[in-house]
């Protein structure tokens, strides 16, 4: 899987390097900004309120 | 003469056009769910460091700009004597009204926790409109500062800027200050205890003694313990000592 994703960067080496970091850097910035608020309320150990739920 | 023309083996980079064997295949399979795996891995620890870190990172900067948009004033340096030092009054303080739901009302400045910004302290309790989002939470139908009764406050631990995060540094007679837009109230710790999440008592307008009609004014501080856990509640009680309007100066507690 990430074997095809390297194989169909383009560019030499150090070019691929630099978009790999790219990318991954966009999909933890994307989670951190949409899919981790998202999903937070759903995980077990934040239901800390009595009374609720 | 013509020669008959050589066969070549193929191109390396024709090889991966052959049929894949069975067994390769279940290695491309095995390959890709194993990264899958990994990915997943990587991706929830990844979520820790958001709820560790990222949440204070912004909650600390969000928090920070409520207290700047309170738009409370800088508290005049008084002429001649008075450097600018609040003179304590023991009489009957002012009591402000509860706000509606999210409101912010005060901010609370702790002197043991030095280094610690000034926090926003907003009416309710729920963390999706207020724990979460602007810090220190009242409980509603708990007293006012300064009201008789247990002005009762809840903060995060950890994550969201984690406003009760040194709760434990806190000892008896330290002072807690809270402030609104034109008084100063000044409590003293004067006990702490670890207690069940349950154990609304700590709460009652009578610390620990539900259904009597209380007779101080009496401040109590809950959080989550041990630290990274909800699995109790760390509580801190705490009595008024002096209020000050805020046009005769600063607490001494807060120059010190």
């Amino acid at each position: 899987m990430y074997g095809w994703l390297w194989r169909h960067l383009p560019g030499p080496v150090p070019v691929r390097v630099i978009l790999a970091a790219v990318l991954v850097a966009a999909v933890l910035a994307a989670c951190f900004l949409w899919v981790y608020p998202a999903i937070a309320p759903f995980m077990p150990f934040n239901e800390t309120t009595v009374g609720e739920g | 003469m013509s020669t008959p023309p050589v066969a070549l083996p193929p191109p390396a980079h024709a090889r991966s056009t052959r049929t894949p064997t069975g067994s390769s295949i279940v290695y491309g399979v095995v390959g890709v769910v194993g990264e899958l795996l990994i990915t997943i891995g990587v991706l929830l620890l990844g979520f820790l460091v958001w709820q560790l870190w990222w949440t204070d990172v912004e909650g600390n900067a969000v928090q920070a700009e409520i207290v700047r948009e309170l738009g409370f004033e800088t508290p005049a340096v008084a002429e001649a004597a008075d450097d600018g030092v609040a003179e304590p009054r023991r009489d009957e303080p002012p009591v402000i009204d509860e706000p509606p739901h999210a409101t912010t009302f005060a901010t609370l400045q702790v002197p043991r926790w030095a280094g610690e910004q000034e926090r926003p302290i907003s009416q309710g309790t729920d963390r999706p409109t207020v724990l979460d989002v602007l810090g220190i939470g009242h409980y509603e139908g708990t007293a006012m500062p300064g009201g008789v009764g247990n002005f009762a406050l809840a903060g995060h631990r950890v994550t969201f800027g984690k406003p009760f995060n040194r709760i434990e540094e806190l000892q008896v007679g330290d002072p807690l200050v809270v402030r609104t837009v034109d008084t100063w109230y000044v409590y003293r710790v004067t006990s702490m205890e670890v207690v069940m999440p349950a154990d609304v008592r700590v709460i009652a307008p009578a610390p620990n003694q539900p259904g009597v009609e209380p007779t101080e004014r009496v401040i109590t501080l809950t959080t989550c313990h041990p630290m990274f856990s909800a699995r109790e509640r760390y509580v801190v009680h705490g009595v008024l000592d002096y209020w000050a309007p805020v046009a005769d100066g600063t607490p001494a507690e807060l120059l010190g």
